[in-house]
């Protein structure tokens, strides 16, 4: 090869991995004397009223960085990221949706954004107005009973959830000891049940992937306090028995839990409430849009039946005959606290906004979600083994067993789809899956991103035939190449350092 | 629907290549009985939004139309305004949890700089990617206390302590068969030290401080860390009003082996209490027992700095019930906000923020003493919020007043119904002396 060829195939190169590629860290930006911030000066008599002992020297290391400085870096950084609104973003359990702006603008309408969660009560009536509505229409849409908007994302509503239910258990003489979970189910189910105090039974998936009738009705003991199941499962899959199950765990006396995870699945088209489910925590952050945000904030409301209704986390929002609303702590069978004032507040200003922008058409949401996913299935089928084939839902899970007979596993082919402009698909879970590539796209993604995704897909399946290597070596076109994560595991650094 | 990019035609297209002919048949498997469209109005557009959540909004008093000095664990401190308008980037706002290190440098490298600040000012070795808020944060931080006790049982907890973080300490011990023992604080306001020294046995996992405490008071976090050393346990410095950390000595240098708690202030506006923005840091020799995601320095394939999430194992995703928390989704975006906020503000600006704070509300002190009836019950040394007891129920001076648009403080008869004629009153850079002078004026009587 010639030097002049070898010169343009690394301008091409560059080409498609465009600056840029690397940022210095902020603190490496910093330098002696540089101001990015404007204080008025004091206009109270200057005080030092904290003896020396109590205070401390200079922060060492602490940045010295201009506000045009910060401007670059933080938007040199963001161009690292990949975002929905660049492309498909598929990663299944996420649900990825479009992020409605007009949500973000109402957020921080300053009687939301610059209010105080402490403000007397006369002065608050718009916020707790919002989140008795909010509540209301969650209510509606579960068909359950009440609704508390405190914790904090999915995770911190199992807990609650999960505390409710041994709460009533006691009340009743015994809390028993044991939650089932299925095997397909997200990590937070087992790790909320244990921090509820209870020990975990790991119920095995059926060769449909969904729960084992037989299997369930030899699990639920009278110590088992609660069923906790995923509606529709982490595989996409619809527990078409759920009425079956619902029995099953009611006649000794369990509570059926549905991590609502996937509500995006059938909002607005059928109610859990329905199903016999006892209590459902839904995230607002999937379903109901509100951004995701590099990893949260998110929110994790719960809903309940009426049986569960005195042990809602304290304080509940209330509203009086005259149409004023308050704040309720006289609840004295309450489970207490999860955690601060009334919850991720502006993530309830961004649902409601988004429901309201849907109101009694929230189904659609629900039947272009299903509707995408059958359609990306349809057409990789074939090209991909996809273990289980019961109907789908929101999401569908194909796995990586005909390219690992290339060489090539899921997460080379999760690496490869970068190349080809799309965020990879949730790799490696549900744990039932070896090689599991799960793919949610969401009812926000028209056909045509489908469709290029599909022939994403199909090309990558010819590149593992043909070229696994090339596979193997992905991403190509990435800031950077492959990260080493087992480095950075065996070689701790989690810090700058001057 | 602006919102579903599908048209007719396309759908019969879709429909077509699955081999169904409704959408309906891909509900197939959801039973009949548990179907029910929800009983709720007909879309708005975005201008009937706009004026719904509008009028809501106009509905609450906020800290931009009214004299402000509420705190409480909530503070109304100064926000860049590109702190905020960062956060509107697609790249930042519309992306997830970077389990992708190679398409997500930009929110891990901004992670990494967020542990490293928060490193910084707590002056110890390690922090995490964020947590909740406070009081979540609170209760990781003993767990994780418990979990490196190998067996004791026993969380010593100073009444200092945000009333709401330790209810919500007692919500998640409840089942875990520990123990939460609570002590009182002193006549002049701070945690008293023989009482602690006291409850502190060899049973005890954590001795956990707030400073300043809830009611402003600064604690020494050497009496906290020397009554945990005494009895073999950790020491958690607990912080509620993050900026006091850029004045005050550091966790780190005191003997806090943790420092967990609220760093709103840095940056986050209060949104009514949330999203806010928990923290926690650690010694490096505990750091394989931090809950909540981590971020690592690394190299990519052709030798680059790179960064991606580390020590995974100790996550719910991989260990299930056995993990460290069962934390998923953190606060991301609001780490973030805190970072750029950090880094404009730096070595200098933090400062000047907690020093101005601190002398607004010296100055606050001082002329709310001065009227007939009024008192300031605490003697100790406070940064900038005080309590202070009226000579009527606090809770009706404070709407009275709120009604004429001054937010003068918090009644604490919310948490205590002992303490019906107190209330927190709070300052920050955000004051003027003129707003001070017109709330004095209020609460003395002088105005209408």
């Amino acid at each position: 090869m010639s030097v002049e060829i070898q010169e343009k195939a690394a301008a091409a190169a560059n080409r498609e991995r465009p600056e840029p590629r690397a940022e210095a860290l902020v603190f490496e930006r910093s330098g002696e004397g540089k101001i990015g911030y404007s204080l008025p000066p004091l206009d109270v008599p200057a005080a030092m009223a904290i003896p020396e002992a109590l205070r401390r020297s200079d922060i060492e290391g602490g940045t010295q960085i201009t506000e045009v400085e910060v401007a670059r870096h933080f938007t040199r950084l963001s161009r690292l990221n990949f975002s929905i609104d660049q492309a498909l973003y598929p990663l299944g359990s996420c649900t990825m949706k479009h992020n409605p702006r007009t949500n973000e603008e109402m957020a921080r309408l300053p009687g939301f954004a610059a209010a105080h969660p402490l403000a007397p009560e006369g002065v608050s009536q718009g916020a707790l107005e919002l989140a008795w509505r909010l509540e209301r229409i969650l209510a509606e849409l579960t068909g359950l009973a009440r609704v508390t908007l405190q914790p904090s994302a999915g995770a911190q509503g199992e807990l609650a959830g999960i505390l409710m239910v041994r709460r009533a258990l006691e009340k009743t003489g015994r809390a028993r000891t044991t939650v089932l979970i299925p095997d397909s189910a997200h990590g937070t189910n087992p790790a909320s049940a244990h921090f509820a105090g209870y020990k975990v039974r790991e119920l095995k998936s059926s060769a449909k992937g969904t729960i084992d009738l037989a299997a369930l009705e030899a699990a639920m003991t009278e110590d088992v306090a609660a069923l906790m199941l995923t509606v529709p499962n982490t595989l996409g899959v619809f527990e078409d028995r759920i009425l079956d199950i619902a029995r099953i765990v009611h006649a000794k006396g369990g509570y059926l839990y549905c991590d609502g995870a996937n509500f995006n699945a059938f909002v607005g088209v059928a109610k859990p409430g329905l199903m016999g489910v006892d209590v459902m925590h839904m995230n607002l952050h999937k379903t109901f849009s509100t951004p995701h945000g590099g990893g949260g904030p998110g929110s994790g409301p719960v809903a309940v039946t009426e049986k569960l209704v005195p042990y809602l986390p304290r304080p509940t929002v209330e509203r009086r005959e005259d149409g004023t609303f308050f704040l309720d702590f006289d609840r004295p069978d309450s489970i207490g606290r999860l955690r601060t004032f009334l919850g991720n507040y502006g993530m309830f200003v961004r649902a409601l906004s988004y429901i309201a922008a849907y109101g009694n058409r929230i189904g659609e949401v629900a039947r272009g979600a299903v509707l995408n996913a059958n359609y990306i299935r349809a057409g990789l089928a074939g090209t991909y083994h996809l273990k289980y084939d019961a109907p789908s839902m929101h999401e569908v899970v194909f796995s990586d067993k005909k390219q690992v007979e290339q060489g090539v596993s899921n997460m080379d082919i999760a690496k490869r789809l970068m190349d080809y402009g799309f965020h990879p698909p949730t790799v490696s879970f549900p744990l039932i899956v070896h090689g599991a590539l799960m793919i949610e796209p969401t009812e926000t993604e028209g056909k045509a991103g489908l469709d290029a995704f599909v022939h994403a897909m199909k090309e990558i399946a010819r590149e593992c035939a043909e070229d696994p290597e090339m596979v193997k070596h992905a991403p190509h076109s990435t800031p950077v190449k492959r990260v080493d994560e087992v480095g950075a595991a065996r070689n701790l650094v989690l810090r700058w350092k001057p | 629907m602006k919102f579903l990019p599908t048209s007719d035609r396309e759908r019969e297209q879709m429909l077509a290549a699955i081999g169904v002919s409704s959408i309906d048949d891909l509900f197939a498997t959801v039973p009949a009985e548990v179907r029910q469209p929800p009983d709720l109005p007909a879309p708005l557009s975005e201008i009937e939004i706009r004026r719904f959540l509008g009028g809501l909004a106009a509905k609450n008093a906020n800290a931009r139309d009214t004299a402000f000095f509420l705190g409480g664990g909530i503070y109304n401190h100064y926000v860049s305004a590109i702190a905020d308008q960062m956060l509107y980037r697609a790249e930042w706002l519309t992306s997830y949890t970077p389990y992708q290190p190679e398409v997500s440098q930009g929110t891990l490298q901004s992670i990494f700089e967020f542990q490293t600040h928060i490193c910084q000012l707590t002056g110890l070795e390690v922090a995490n990617a964020s947590l909740y808020e406070g009081a979540s944060a609170l209760v990781e931080a003993l767990l994780m206390a418990e979990r490196l006790s190998k067996g004791k049982k026993r969380a010593v907890l100073s009444a200092g302590i945000h009333p709401e973080y330790r209810e919500t300490v007692r919500t998640y011990f409840q089942n875990l068969g520990l123990e939460v023992v609570e002590v009182p604080l002193s006549a002049d306001g701070a945690t008293d030290t023989r009482a602690l020294e006291a409850a502190c046995d060899a049973a005890t996992f954590a001795v956990a401080v707030q400073s300043p405490n809830f009611y402003g008071v600064i604690e020494d976090w050497k009496v906290g860390s020397s009554a945990a050393r005494a009895a073999g346990a950790l020491s958690v410095a607990v912080v509620a009003e993050a900026v006091s950390m850029a004045l005050l000595s550091p966790p780190g240098e005191n003997g806090a082996d943790i420092a967990c708690g609220e760093a709103q202030s840095l940056g986050v506006p209060m949104h009514l209490g949330g999203p806010i923005l928990g923290f926690l840091a650690c010694r490096a020799e505990h750091q394989r027992q931090i809950p909540g995601r981590l971020v690592g320095q690394t190299r990519d394939a052709e030798g680059r700095r790179a960064f991606c999430l580390t020590l995974s194992t100790r996550e719910q995703h991989i260990r299930r019930e056995k993990a460290t928390s069962n934390i998923c989704t953190n606060q991301g975006l609001m780490a973030l906000a805190s970072n750029i906020h950090m880094s404009l503000l730096g070595k200098t600006g933090l400062r000047e923020v907690a020093l101005q704070s601190h002398a607004k509300a010296e100055y606050l002190k001082s002329e709310i003493a001065k009227i007939p009836g009024y008192r300031i019950p605490y003697a100790r040394p406070t940064f900038n919020e005080f309590v202070v007891e009226a000579p009527e129920d606090a809770e009706a001076l404070l709407s009275r007043l709120a009604a004429r648009k001054i937010l003068a403080g918090v009644a604490l008869s919310r948490y205590d119904a002992k303490d019906r004629r107190r209330f927190l009153v709070a300052a920050t850079e955000m004051n003027t002396k003129a707003e001070m002078d017109h709330m004095v004026a209020a609460l003395s009587g002088k105005t209408s």
